[in-house]
């Protein structure tokens, strides 16, 4: 299942429920102000770089770029632009977005 | 692959009417099939054709549109989200006595049973919302 998170995990809990049902295997894919949850040293790094361990984790580029992100991306999330998020729809059974 | 698309939130508010549109044309770009565009909720704002933005920011309406004729997509608004904030076409302005009609070149104005047919029909749904 791919997951999309749209919110900044700073405002809302989108990320952590989310993270909560994700299930071993998974893609999380952050758009949105939900890139914010890609950054390095934040409040939420830690969790998420828990989730990694058992989740893919994807950030859209063009969202980080437009927040000025691009070089504060943690290791092991991995950028895709719209054709990546395409791929990702179509690599994965259901689609859930946590609005 | 065909994909259902539907947008929850109105234009120029966060960014999912953006995202949606991007999607849409990566999706088309990749050689897959949009089968159904549904507008709900605040989403059908999307699909008035009285909107004018400035000149040097999208207008996210105009760009339905053309999308739509490009590529023949079909873009349904939900009619009760759409009675509710004041959007129809012609036929519904007649029905319910209004002197003007805002719904934009490529959307038409349907029921839920779309939203359900495209879930069906379609290999994916993806939702972009607030």
């Amino acid at each position: 299942m791919l997951h999309t998170v749209n919110k900044s995990p700073f405002e809302h809990r989108a990320l952590e429920t989310c993270l909560k049902f994700a299930r071993q295997g998974a893609a999380v894919l952050l758009i949105e102000d939900g890139v914010y949850a890609a950054a390095r040293d934040t409040a939420v790094a830690e969790q998420v770089q828990e989730a990694l361990k058992t989740v893919s984790i994807y950030a859209l580029k063009p969202d980080v770029e437009a927040r000025g992100m691009q070089n504060r991306v943690m290791d092991g999330v991995r950028l895709v632009d719209y054709g990546g998020f395409v791929d990702l729809v179509v690599e994965h059974n259901a689609v859930q977005s946590w609005l | 692959m065909k994909f259902g698309i539907l947008v929850n939130e109105g234009p120029y508010t966060h960014e999912a009417s953006d995202t949606a549109y991007q999607f849409v044309r990566a999706a088309l770009a990749k050689g897959h099939q949009i089968y159904r565009v549904f507008f709900y909720h605040d989403g059908v704002n999307n699909g008035t054709r009285l909107t004018v933005p400035p000149q040097d920011d999208r207008n996210i309406v105009k760009r339905w549109s053309e999308l739509a004729a490009e590529h023949k997509l079909d873009l349904v608004v939900c009619i009760a989200a759409a009675q509710r904030r004041g959007l129809m076409d012609a036929a519904e302005a007649k029905r319910n006595g209004k002197d003007a009609h805002n719904l934009a070149p490529g959307f038409r104005i349907s029921g839920l049973g779309q939203l359900i047919e495209a879930g069906i029909q379609a290999d994916r749904l993806v939702v972009f919302g607030d």
